[in-house]
This record gives structure tokens, C-alpha cells and sequence, in this order.
């Protein structure tokens, strides 16, 4: 009963009724952010200290963006081979995906950066180097040689806070595309595996197009939870904004101007990002 | 000789789920051209029956040769006798991600190898044939389920199937619709096409069949004629289905 007038509403045309619901519909968390960024630029323009502490910080844009984009690609490909091991029917591939998944997200994601980047890359060097002795002992010298010669300097910070990421964003993807794959209709496999089809072209022609496509506004949002979280790799003295900004912050002591700026350069990515993810879930749903 | 050797052999045929007993027992001769009517009360097996033969259901035990070989467990032989036997489903299970056009040229594509422009002519050959070429830019979605399921019936047959198992391939569809999904089945069956439906339009049995299987509990409890069926039903549980779905 009480839905009623809801449903009558749509045919009263009353100009004051409607333009009323007009402003309570308009999107005035955006507007106040957008206002906050504009005045935010504006000062930025205007004031020398701001200007001087934006110019610095927007030197590791450039870090922030590269290391959020190359993680997030790697981490999707962690993903997809994580959650078709969720719905394989092999034990191990099935138990090894899950084990990845659960350690993963189990552990925070700033402990698993300082993890992965300084006890997961030195151990996997190490293994690297003993493997290299292990080949060179039984003669193939040549081998042996490559895999000594690497040293944990070799590898960056950078690419360590990137394999820390991908690593830990893989998880969570993971979890989305097993979602994707198993919200398609199982009639779909057996038409394709009844044309002849194997699994993996099963997969791969119809179901993995119609889970990611399902998947992709899931997707989005995890976009813009990575740009947020790769500050996080400002740990690892990655110069990325965060970094930048610290360091800005710690010898000029501007800590107003320095983190101000740092706050609004991420509210700016991210709500355009999301407003792209809300456009394309109102596209994928027009098609459908 | 080799004409008389059945294209489908069902030997001694078992499907359990957990406890249930979904075929019990099962053995038939399925000769090459003929067209094979499973009947029975819903439960009674006869999907099962029909999706052992592809292997969609993994048989618990006994023996299926199609065109005189044997199914095994091994992926690749399964896949490569897939391909020579359609399959039509209840649900059309068309790709909808897909056009019309590029549900029936994709196994024809990556299965056997046909070039886009082969595919396409083999494609639209058949969408002729089921009435519908002018659908080929379409999607799934907009088309009703007779055309979805004539569009179904095009992407078999453009695998040029031996065999062509037919699920329940009416019962979701409108009764308008009906008619012209029969008309394209009995089209095929008129061709000399090898095929097992399973299907309770009496019309299509009637006009079609050259043999019926009534299925109770998992068994083979008649295996006759469209004639012996109507006219001289043997079994008293027969009798009783017919007597249920001729009623009205």
C-alpha cells in the first residue's frame, strides 16, 4: 500500500513539484567537489607557496599514473589465471588459486607491499643465485652465469612496488572474474562444448566475453581503489605523489600547502575515473 | 552392409546422480537416417539419455559407439565427435554476445577451420534454409524464441552434423512459435538426416518419427513404431501417459 503514491507520482505534471525534485536529484556531492577542486586550483594559481608546492609534487604524477596502470595490467592477468584456478575442476589448480586468494586478502596491503618488496624479492634472488651455482656445477657455466649475476640492486624499488601491487590486486581481481564467469548461464558451456568446442575454446569465445563484459564496471572501481592505494608504495621511497609530497612537506615544512594539494590531486583522478565507470555501466546497461 | 550398422549404439546404459537413477539400464539401435521420438513423464530419463550421447553427462557406465566408435573418456575423441552431432536445446542457448551471423560461423571457424567468407556463405546457406537470412545482423535478444531456436537448429547443421539430438526443443517456446520449429525439424527428418528428439508434440511423431521410446524411471519401457504406439500401445504405463497427454 505504501508504494502507491510513488507509482502515481510520474502522472502529476505540477512545474513546482517536479523542478523541486529536479534540485533534490542534482548530484550535489559532485558539485561540492568540484568546487573544492576548482578553489583548490584557483589557489593554486594565485599563491606563490601553493604554486611552488603543486609545480614540485607534480613531478611524480608521472610515477603515480605509470605504476598504477602497469600493476593494474599484470594484476589482471594474476586475475583471470586466478579465477578460472577458482573454477577449475583440477585439485591443485583449484586449491593453489584459492590458497593465493585467501593469503592475499588476508594480510593488509601495506604489510604485503613491505613484504613482497623486501623478504619476497631478495629471497627470490637469492633462489636465483643458488640455482645459478646449482647449473654451474653441473657444467653449463654459461646458464649458471646469467642467474648469478643478478643482485637484489638490479631490481628497483619501482618494479618491486609494482610486483607488490599487480600481486596483491591479482587476488582481488581474482575474485571478481570467478564472480564474472559463474554468473553466466551453464547452458552457454554445453552449446559451445556440444558445437565441439574444447574448454579452453569454450572459454575463451563465449564465456570469458560475456563474464567481462558483466565484470567491467567491478573492474572499474578496482581501478580507482589501485590509484589510491599505490600511495601506499610511497613506503618504499617509490617517488610517486605521496613520496614527493613528504619529501616536499619534510623540508620545507609546508605541510598545509604539500598534502592540501596531494589530497585534491587524487580526489581529481579518482572522481573522473569514476564518473567513467558510471557512464560505462549506463552504456553496458542500455545494450543489454 | 554398412548402411545397416546403426550410426548410434547404446549398450547397456547408466546415469546416476547421487542416488537417483536417471538411466537405468538402457540399450538401443539408432539407424542411420531414421528419426528417433523419446517420450516419457518428466523425470523419466530421457534428457539424460539424450545428453549421455554427447557426452554432456558422463555415463556411470556402459557402452555409446557413434558410427561405429567407441566413447571414451578422452578429451580430444569427445570433442572431435561433438562436432558430427548437433545438439538443439530447450533454452536455444544462442551466445548472445554474438550476431546471428557469428553464432553459426564460430565452431564452423575454429573448429573446422573454414575461412570467415566459407563460414559465412555455409552461415547464411543455412539461415535460408531455416527461414531466416534476413536475421543475420541480429542479435539473440531481439528475436523471438522460434527464431532464436531456428537460428540454433542453422548453427548445428553448419557443422554438417551426422546426428542431430534435439532436447525438448518446443517446450519454451509460444504455441504460435511452435509450428515453425516442427516445420524446420520435419524438413530435416524428410532429408534423411539421423536424428534422436526428444519432444511430445504426438504431430511431430505422427508425421516424423519412423520410431518411438517411451521412457518411465530411467528404463526403455516401449520401443515401436508411431503406429504401434497410437494404435496398439503394449504397456500399461503407456497407456496411462498417452491417455494423460492425447486428453486434451
Amino acid at each position: 500500500m505504501a508504494e502507491q503514491p510513488q507509482a502515481i507520482k510520474p502522472i502529476i505534471k505540477i512545474d513546482g513539484l517536479s523542478s523541486k525534485k529536479r534540485i533534490r536529484d542534482l548530484p550535489w556531492w559532485f558539485i561540492a567537489i568540484v568546487l573544492i577542486a576548482v578553489y583548490v586550483f584557483y589557489i593554486i594559481n594565485t599563491n606563490q607557496d601553493y604554486n611552488d608546492t603543486f609545480n614540485f609534487i607534480k613531478i611524480g604524477l608521472a610515477v603515480t599514473v605509470k605504476t598504477t596502470l602497469i600493476s593494474f595490467g599484470i594484476a589482471i592477468l594474476f586475475g583471470l589465471l586466478a579465477g578460472l584456478g577458482r573454477i577449475s575442476k583440477s585439485l591443485v589448480l583449484n586449491n593453489l588459486s584459492r590458497l593465493y586468494v585467501e593469503l592475499i586478502r588476508g594480510i593488509p596491503i601495506l604489510v604485503l607491499i613491505f613484504f613482497i618488496a623486501l623478504v619476497g624479492v631478495p629471497s627470490l634472488v637469492d633462489s636465483m643465485n643458488n640455482l645459478g651455482f646449482w647449473l654451474s656445477d653441473r657444467g653449463l657455466e654459461f646458464l649458471g652465469k646469467i642467474f648469478t649475476a643478478i643482485t637484489n640492486q638490479d631490481i628497483s624499488m619501482n618494479a618491486r612496488a609494482i610486483s607488490a601491487l599487480s600481486f596483491t590486486y591479482g587476488a582481488y581481481l581474482a575474485e571478481i572474474f570467478r564472480a564474472g564467469i559463474q554468473s553466466i548461464v551453464k547452458g552457454q558451456m554445453e552449446a559451445a562444448r556440444s558445437l565441439g568446442m574444447s574448454y579452453g575454446q569454450s572459454m575463451r569465445y563465449v564465456i570469458l566475453p560475456q563474464a567481462i563484459r558483466n565484470v567491467l564496471p567491478a573492474l572499474g572501481n578496482d581501478f580507482v581503489a589501485m590509484v589510491k592505494d599505490s600511495s601506499l608504495v610511497s613506503v618504499l621511497a617509490v617517488r610517486d605523489i605521496t613520496q614527493v609530497s613528504r619529501l616536499y612537506a619534510g623540508t620545507t615544512f609546508r605541510f598545509r600547502e604539500a598534502y592540501i594539494i596531494l589530497a585534491v590531486m587524487y580526489l581529481t583522478m579518482t572522481v573522473i575515473l569514476s564518473l567513467g565507470v558510471q557512464l560505462l555501466e549506463r552504456r553496458l546497461r542500455i545494450h543489454d | 552392409m554398412t548402411d545397416q550398422k546403426p550410426i548410434i549404439v547404446v549398450k547397456d546404459l547408466y546415469k546416476y546422480f547421487g542416488e537417483i537413477k536417471a538411466v537405468d539400464g538402457v540399450s538401443m539401435d539408432i539407424e542411420k537416417g531414421k528419426v528417433v521420438v523419446v517420450i516419457g513423464p518428466s523425470g523419466s530419463g530421457k534428457s539424460t539419455l539424450l545428453r549421455c550421447i554427447n557426452h554432456l553427462e558422463e555415463p556411470t557406465s556402459g557402452e555409446i559407439w557413434i558410427d561405429g566408435e567407441k566413447l571414451t573418456h578422452a578429451a580430444k575423441q569427445i570433442n572431435e565427435i561433438r562436432a558430427e552431432i548437433g545438439m538443439v536445446f530447450q533454452l536455444f542457448n544462442l551466445f548472445p554476445h554474438l550476431s546471428v551471423l557469428e553464432n553459426v560461423t564460430l565452431a564452423q571457424k575454429v573448429i573446422r577451420g573454414r575461412s570467415k567468407e566459407e563460414a559465412k556463405y555455409i552461415a547464411m546457406e543455412k539461415l535460408t534454409r531455416v527461414g531466416i537470412p534476413e536475421k543475420a545482423d541480429a542479435f539473440p535478444a531481439n528475436l523471438s524464441g522460434g527464431q532464436q531456436q531456428r537460428v540454433a537448429i542453422a548453427r548445428a547443421l553448419a557443422m554438417d552434423p551426422k546426428i542431430m539430438l534435439f532436447d525438448e526443443p518446443t517446450s519454451a517456446l509460444d504455441p504460435e512459435m511452435i509450428k515453425e520449429v516442427l516445420d524446420v525439424m520435419l524438413d530435416l527428418a524428410l532429408e534423411g538426416m539421423t536424428m534422436v528428439c526428444v519432444s511430445h508434440e504426438m504431430g511431430f511423431v505422427r508425421s516424423a518419427a519412423d520410431e518411438v521410446v517411451f521412457m518411465d524411471f530411467g528404463k526403455v519401457v516401449e520401443h515401436t513404431t508411431p503406429d504401434g504406439l497410437f494404435n496398439n500401445p503394449q504397456n500399461d504405463r503407456t497407456k496411462l501417459f498417452l491417455s494423460q497427454i492425447l486428453e486434451h
